[in-house]
């Protein structure tokens, strides 16, 4: 029997018809695109070039004729280039890795803030957070969105917020147990970190009130939900979000426990075929793009997510007629994510380039799981010219190394030095990533 | 005296010390001591043997990193308190060591080897 009590938090959105709905996103999507067209230099640049005015889009129907938007083109214009409104009203800035060590940084108005708090809050009432809630946020604070997201939508509530952020095991259970939370907000491998560490702590799952959580940031399948659900006795629900677009909140998973409600009013989904760039019908598999209509800071247009899932569309039985998205399934990318973390193997790459005592080019990565968190390992060749017949020396290369790779990935990966000419090669080219989790 | 070693990096995967000895002893190579410093994720292979120059081609052949370099040696009596009394030497002197080890010889005298950054004097000292 299920604790938590989904409840739709915005009614006369989230219940729409699909043609109420295309109507208040082809006004939005109208007005956004004016207001990047006018005020954002890269997205001019692309509609001119495109041969695009603002008029040309009329509806949600237009969009297909809007070019792309990709991480790189943010990374361009770092740090602020793809601002639409001046520095004057942006209240707060974000960022996440790139692909090559340097942020993707996003700006946001109150406005976004609020339009954030706002689709994050729709979410956390389908785990069911009221006023009357706890919500322990056990995500990282900071240029992540993890945690100020989660902590922004259960203030919105009215929720009793306890903002934990990442880190100190034995702190959060007795955080969780003392002050009675009854809904958890961190990464799906966290929890079950946390709850396999109740036992070993001493405490019983018994003394504590928690009935929900909101869990993403990295993919999760529905083994692990059965097994945190099981540790923690919850309902645990997936919340999906990138900075880029909003933070944790863009969809989330309603108590019927599949897939994940897309904020369409605020953010327009399309799947498209990675390869051809074409859209692609519901029910198809491809990559997720999203389209913001409601930010004003730093909206973007039919942003490339990466991210592989399949949309549906359809009233769900939980009452609410948006879109859902199927959990993420892959990635058209390389990007992998460890411990919520976004690593780029070009950063890998970028940080072993600068350090001599080692042959930068050949690496490989291996990723697994042990238990329920995400390990990296980086085997690296070292340089023939940097052994030493003493321990301390070689040992200080690798460590080197690792505190190289964390200040730049900010999360921690274990290096361990090979011989030179050691690593496999498959057809000229280096086989990198090694992933031995099972997501 | 001066004693010629080769220093060999060693992954911590399985085979590997065999391979290296496999490699000297395919080349005819004698390993006349070998020692071996170990950590949770490498091990360095410490190696005296008959033919250095021999040998550093044989391990390069087979894909091994190598460094050479002088350790002092010195011939001490097989007994108890011998190699006190000669470290005892070079620490009041402030001769550091990186590290140390011996073989056994018959003939009732042991060999020493240790490294140290100031060979001219722990040679002096020892004399």
């Amino acid at each position: 029997m299920s604790k938590v009590k989904d409840y739709i938090y915005r009614p006369e959105f989230e219940c729409m018809t699909r043609s109420e709905m295309e109507n208040l996103q082809s006004e939005r999507l109208r007005k956004t695109v004016e207001l990047v067209y006018n005020n954002c230099k890269p997205y001019r640049a692309k509609m001119d070039e495109a041969k695009l005015k603002p008029s040309d889009i009329k509806s949600v129907s237009d969009l297909c004729k809007l070019p792309f938007t990709v991480k790189h083109d943010l990374r361009e214009a770092y740090p602020f280039g793809f601002y639409s409104a001046p520095q004057r009203d942006i209240v707060e800035i974000h960022a996440s890795s790139g692909t090559t060590g340097k942020l993707t940084v996003v700006g946001y108005t109150q406005n976004d803030i609020d339009v954030w708090a706002e689709v994050a809050a729709r979410g956390l009432a389908m785990a069911g957070v009221t006023k009357d809630s706890i919500v322990h946020v056990a995500y990282g604070y900071g240029l992540f969105t993890g945690g100020l997201g989660a902590h922004y939508a259960a203030q919105r509530i009215g929720a009793s917020t306890v903002p934990a952020s990442a880190g100190n095991t034995i702190r959060q259970l007795t955080l969780l147990r003392d002050f009675g939370a009854t809904h958890l907000c961190c990464t799906p491998s966290y929890a079950i970190y946390l709850g396999t560490e109740i036992q070993k702590a001493g405490m019983n799952i018994e003394d504590f009130s928690l009935v929900g959580g909101a869990f993403g940031a990295e993919p999760w399948t529905y083994q692990m939900r059965d097994e945190l659900e099981r540790l923690l006795h919850i309902d645990a629900l997936d919340i999906y979000g990138l900075s880029e677009i909003s933070g944790p909140g863009v969809a989330m998973e309603c108590m019927q426990k599949h897939g994940s409600h897309v904020q369409e009013d605020h953010f327009i989904p399309e799947v498209i075929d990675p390869e051809t760039l074409e859209p692609l019908p519901f029910g198809s598999e491809g990559e997720l793009v999203f389209t913001t209509i409601t930010k004003t800071g730093q909206p973007l247009i039919r942003y490339r997510t990466r991210d592989l899932c399949t949309l549906t569309s359809g009233k769900c039985a939980c009452g609410r007629t948006t879109v859902k998205m199927s959990k993420v399934k892959g990635r058209s990318d390389d990007m992998l994510i460890i411990r919520g973390v976004n690593v780029f193997p070009s950063q890998i790459e970028s940080v072993l380039m600068n350090i001599n005592e080692i042959v930068g080019s050949h690496y490989q990565i291996i990723v697994d799981r042990a238990g329920n968190l995400d390990t990296m390992e980086i085997q690296v060749e070292l340089a023939p010219h940097a052994f030493s017949d003493e321990v301390k020396d070689v040992e200080s290369i690798r460590r080197r190394i690792e505190h190289d790779m964390m200040g730049n990935l900010g999360v921690g990966a274990k290096i361990t030095l090979v011989s030179p000419d050691s690593l496999p090669l498959s057809e000229g080219k280096t086989v990198r990533i090694i992933d031995k989790r099972k997501i | 005296m001066l004693v010629n070693q080769i220093a060999v990096f060693l992954e911590n995967r399985k085979g590997r010390l065999h391979a290296l000895l496999g490699a000297l002893s395919d080349a005819g190579v004698n390993v006349e001591s070998l020692n071996i410093a170990d950590t949770k994720d490498f091990g360095i292979v410490r190696l005296v043997t008959d033919d250095n120059d021999k040998a550093e081609s044989a391990l390069a052949a087979a894909g091994f990193t190598t460094a050479r370099g002088n350790l002092v040696g010195i011939e001490v009596p097989d007994k108890p308190g011998s190699l006190t009394a000669t470290l005892g030497k070079l620490s009041e002197e402030g001769v550091n060591l990186e590290y140390v080890y011996s073989y056994s010889r018959s003939g009732g005298k042991a060999l020493i080897l240790f490294k140290t950054d100031d060979v001219a004097r722990a040679e002096a000292l020892l004399k």
